[in-house]
């Protein structure tokens, strides 16, 4: 048997493993000396024992074959070993263990213990861990400890009451009495204990408003008169039993006039004389606000509360700063004039540092907004929202449309204001926000021209944010043809043409950051600019055939049908894209994401119409009906075999074919092709789309009978050159990633990479390696394409 | 009330756990996991009180080592940071200008004064002076308790 060590030693060599394993080593070996000691009847050295054992639970050990050790000790007769086993008990024992039942005998003996330190022990270990049970076993006891004790255990049995009460609400009326004269001591501890116990049980006992005199002397001789060196905290007389007070006045007086009315003075007395330039002090002070705040008070104490609340936000502790606002939201809907006053310090708080800060400070400045203070108020919130940090961002921007749905002072105003949003977090924004845009866009007849000129000028800076991006094709779409006229009241207009507005919505329909939805606003666009602007079919052909997505290609063969059948800009054409009347607020769908979706039907349904529509819907069912029920290109089915599978390159179907036939006479953008070999087809376009981004996309094709699978594309360029990670809406793969598709018969996939280009004009070159299983045999091969003509 | 008391390192390392709730062993282990982790990654200048599930989080830094309580919502905060501020100054007045070392090695005493100054959740006397009597006492009854032991012990007839 190993010899024990003292527990400073143990700490020391636990301390002193190098390793988690050999702290473990460590511990194994002293649990196994502990356990074994603990086997012995009697010795020395128990409360070292439990006391090592403790330490080890500590650090996260299991350490329960201690509990039966504890229970021991805590009936033991010394002192020293009571004292490890209760803290043992704290510990190791709770009342879910039922191992506590069986110290309930030994704290009853120890509560009427002769030695004052052993009661104390007893009454904190109830006080701690005491269970339901136990402490009704034992509440007799604490009641008698309560009436007739000395000060030490008077003011630890209170607090025991205050843990039994909690735990037993029905032993509150027990107590009742005998915290009531507690009251009338002078030891400080003791009357902590006491307003604590009555605060805590005072529910079921009406009696208690009378103790508010009581309370409101105690209170004045504390702050008054009572200089106390042992009670005093950086100038204030006991601010602990004071906070306590004013807590226990405030339930008091919550829903009472004359409980309120006793108290008024001296919290006016308290909120002007306590020292407000420590900690200490405006805790005090704090306490009293709230104290004030929630009772029946007259408005100039109220005021004074406010205005104390008003000095806390011009702090320099942020803590302090904090506290203030979180109690100035309590109050900003019942005094709103008064929190008014401090609308300047409040949004100043906007800039702090502490994220916490920020936050309360956010809900503040939205609560107070006004019809009178929204201009100022609203440039202070655009302006957080540009650096405010990011999970404060989508609640900052709804709070923004909220307020400015409801005192927007003109709709311009209020136009603006929702486009600054979406211009600088149209990420964050919630669903609704692009159909309540555009609702409200319909609604301002009169500022539709200069609405659709400021899109189109957001829109040719920046395409990345969806939901501006939405709102602007709709926009775009609808009313195109002002854009055009050149002459706008409300802005300068901008030299516009045919080309421009469609080679804008292209952009976005072959831009990689756009979604599915923005992709659906902008084709539908198109289609209306048909009567709006332009007889250009051929153009809206090209735009048709560059996008890409089943969901998508469907609308554009329904469009391009539309376009080819209905082909004279005949009434019915017109007719059915005309102006889109006022939307009411809340009818028909609500999430934009269906916006682009659901306007097919709306066209294939229109009222009033006879038989000549009838035509080009059937046509369109055939034709929806031959390609119904297959996958794109993305998602390739290997089982169907003879169906062509979405919109193909080559293809067996023969309705297929006049579509295509339709589609075929057009230019894409340069292809190169780089590839072919077993049947498998490797073609490469590229497209400048800005300054800053050359988009290079790379398609493969299938034309062999069989299917290939496990194909795999890497790509690279010289390291001049940075890859900028396309959007996730692309099946794409990254240089140095595999992406494997699998090419079912007669399919396509189309993989997409976008670059910057190099700084300095060096030469772009790509290096292609491509690898691919066919009719059982694997290929790998590498390509480089050297010159991209007309870089 | 307060619902538990923690002290841990920079390293995060647990030092001193007092919980006033009833609550399980895997739960507790959980609880302080997270906090610590959510302490540990503020920044100096940063507000001392946090939300945190249902409770507010009052911490303070005393050198190495964190302070931190967890008070329910109707609590002040300010007051809870006076509470933090004295039972640093028993401690530093028990021990002698206290340092992480010696609530490690002592961590015993460190929690019969944590003992003496909370019950349930509240402290139990507004008077550091007689927190530190009681203490003293306490520890003088215990000395008594183990000397005549030793006595014994020398005699051969322990």
């Amino acid at each position: 048997m190993s010899p024990s060590i003292p527990l400073q030693e143990m700490i020391r060599a636990i301390r002193s493993a190098r390793t988690q394993c050999e702290e473990r080593g460590v511990i194994q070996r002293e649990c196994a000396a502990i356990r074994a000691q603990f086997r012995q009847s009697d010795n020395g050295s128990r409360s070292h024992n439990l006391a090592k054992l403790l330490y080890v639970h500590m650090l996260g050990y299991p350490a329960h074959f201690g509990q039966m050790e504890c229970v021991r000790m805590i009936a033991s007769s010394r002192y020293s070993e009571k004292r490890v086993g209760y803290l043992g008990a704290m510990m190791l024992l709770d009342e879910k263990q039922d191992a506590s039942l069986l110290i309930t005998n030994s704290i009853k003996n120890d509560l009427s213990h002769s030695n004052q330190y052993v009661q104390s022990l007893a009454l904190c270990t109830l006080a701690c861990m005491g269970s339901a049970e136990m402490c009704r076993d034992l509440a007799p006891e604490i009641d008698r400890l309560l009436r007739a004790s000395n000060s030490y255990i008077k003011k630890k049995a209170a607090l025991c009451a205050v843990h039994i009460v909690r735990k037993v609400q029905d032993l509150g009326e027990l107590f009742a009495p005998a915290a009531r004269s507690l009251l009338a001591e002078k030891n400080h501890g003791v009357l902590h204990g006491a307003v604590i116990l009555i605060t805590d049980g005072v529910c079921f006992v009406l009696c208690m408003f009378q103790t508010v005199p009581e309370l409101v002397q105690i209170m004045r001789s504390l702050t008054v008169s009572g200089y106390s060196p042992e009670h005093d905290v950086a100038g204030v007389s006991d601010p602990f039993l004071q906070v306590r007070i004013l807590r226990l006045l405030r339930i008091l007086g919550r829903h009472c006039e004359t409980a309120s009315d006793a108290m008024n003075d001296l919290l006016a007395q308290v909120a002007t004389n306590t020292d407000s330039t420590k900690t200490v002090g405006n805790a005090v002070l704090y306490e009293t606000v709230l104290t004030v705040l929630d009772i029946k008070s007259e408005s100039g104490l109220r005021v004074l509360a406010v205005n104390i609340l008003g000095r806390f936000l011009l702090n320099n502790d942020r803590n302090i700063r904090y506290i203030a606002m979180t109690s100035l939201q309590k109050i900003v809907n019942t005094d709103h004039n008064a929190v008014q006053r401090h609308r300047g310090t409040i949004v100043d708080c906007l800039k702090d540092h502490d994220a916490s800060v920020k936050r309360r400070a956010l809900e503040l400045s939205l609560a107070l907004v006004s019809a009178s203070n929204i201009r100022s108020m609203m440039k202070e919130l655009l302006l957080f929202l540009s650096s405010c940090p990011p999970e404060l961002r989508s609640h900052t921007a709804s709070g923004i449309f909220t307020a400015a749905e409801r005192y927007a002072p003109s709709q311009r105003w209020h136009i603006d204001t929702m486009l600054h949003v979406l211009t600088t977090a149209g990420g964050d924004v919630r669903d609704e926000t692009v159909p309540n845009l555009i609702q409200l866009i319909t609604n301002t007849s009169e500022l539709h021209c200069y609405t659709v000129h400021k899109l189109y000028r957001a829109l040719l800076t920046d395409i990345s944010q969806q939901p501006l991006v939405q709102v602007a094709c709709w926009c775009i779409g609808e009313y195109g043809d002002l854009l055009l006229r050149g002459e706008c009241q409300e802005t300068e207009p901008v030299q516009v043409s045919e080309d421009d507005v469609l080679d804008a919505l292209e952009t976005v329909l072959q831009s990689h950051m756009s979604s599915p939805a923005t992709r659906a606003f902008a084709l539908t666009a198109t289609m209306k600019l048909s009567t709006r602007i332009t007889d250009n079919v051929e153009l809206m052909f090209k735009i048709f055939k560059t996008g890409s997505g089943i969901q998508l290609r469907k609308f554009m063969i329904f469009f391009l049908l539309f376009l080819k059948n209905v082909l004279s800009p005949s009434v019915l054409r017109a007719a059915v894209l005309e102006r889109m009347p006022v939307i009411e607020k809340n009818s028909g769908q609500s999430n934009g994401e269906s916006a682009g979706a659901k306007t097919e039907p709306k066209i294939m349904v229109k009222p009033g119409e006879t038989s000549p529509p009838q035509q080009p819907v059937n046509q369109v069912c055939d034709l929806l009906d031959l390609l119904g029920g297959s996958e794109g290109p993305a998602q390739p089915n290997p089982a169907q075999s003879t169906t062509a599978a979405g919109l193909t390159m080559n293809t067996s179907s023969a309705a297929g074919g006049d579509l295509l036939d339709l589609l075929g006479g057009f230019q894409p953008t340069p292809t190169l092709s780089v590839y072919e070999k077993n049947g498998v087809n490797l073609t490469l376009q590229y497209e400048r789309q800005s300054d800053a981004v050359l988009t290079v996309t790379l398609t493969a094709c299938n034309s062999t009978d069989s299917d290939i699978s496990s194909f795999s594309l890497q790509a690279a360029v010289p390291k001049v050159c940075p890859q900028r990670r396309p959007s996730p809406h692309h099946r794409s793969v990254e240089s140095g990633r595999r992406g494997d598709l699998d090419l079912s018969q007669s399919s396509s996939a189309s993989l997409f990479t976008a670059f910057h280009p190099c700084p300095i004009q060096v030469h772009l070159k790509m290096r292609i390696r491509i690898s691919y299983t066919v009719q059982g045999s694997a290929f790998q091969d590498m390509v480089q394409v050297d010159s991209f003509q007309g870089l | 009330m307060m619902r538990f008391m923690l002290l841990f390192s920079r390293q995060g390392k647990l030092r001193l756990q007092k919980w006033y709730t009833a609550t399980a062993e895997r739960d507790k282990k959980k609880m302080v996991r997270e906090l610590m982790q959510i302490v540990l990654a503020r920044k100096p200048k940063m507000c001392s009180f946090l939300e945190w599930r249902d409770l507010k989080i009052v911490y303070k830094r005393y050198a190495s080592l964190y302070f931190c309580c967890a008070i329910e919502e109707q609590d002040n905060e300010l007051i809870t940071l006076e509470v933090i501020h004295r039972f640093v100054e028993l401690l530093d007045k028990y021990f002698g200008s206290v340092c992480e070392l010696d609530i490690i090695f002592n961590f015993e005493k460190a929690y019969f004064i944590l003992d003496e100054f909370l019950m349930g959740g509240e402290i139990q006397d507004t008077s550091k002076k007689s927190v530190l009597k009681a203490i003293e006492q306490s520890d003088l009854l215990q000395e008594e308790d183990e000397s005549p032991r030793s006595v014994l012990e020398e005699m051969g007839l322990a």
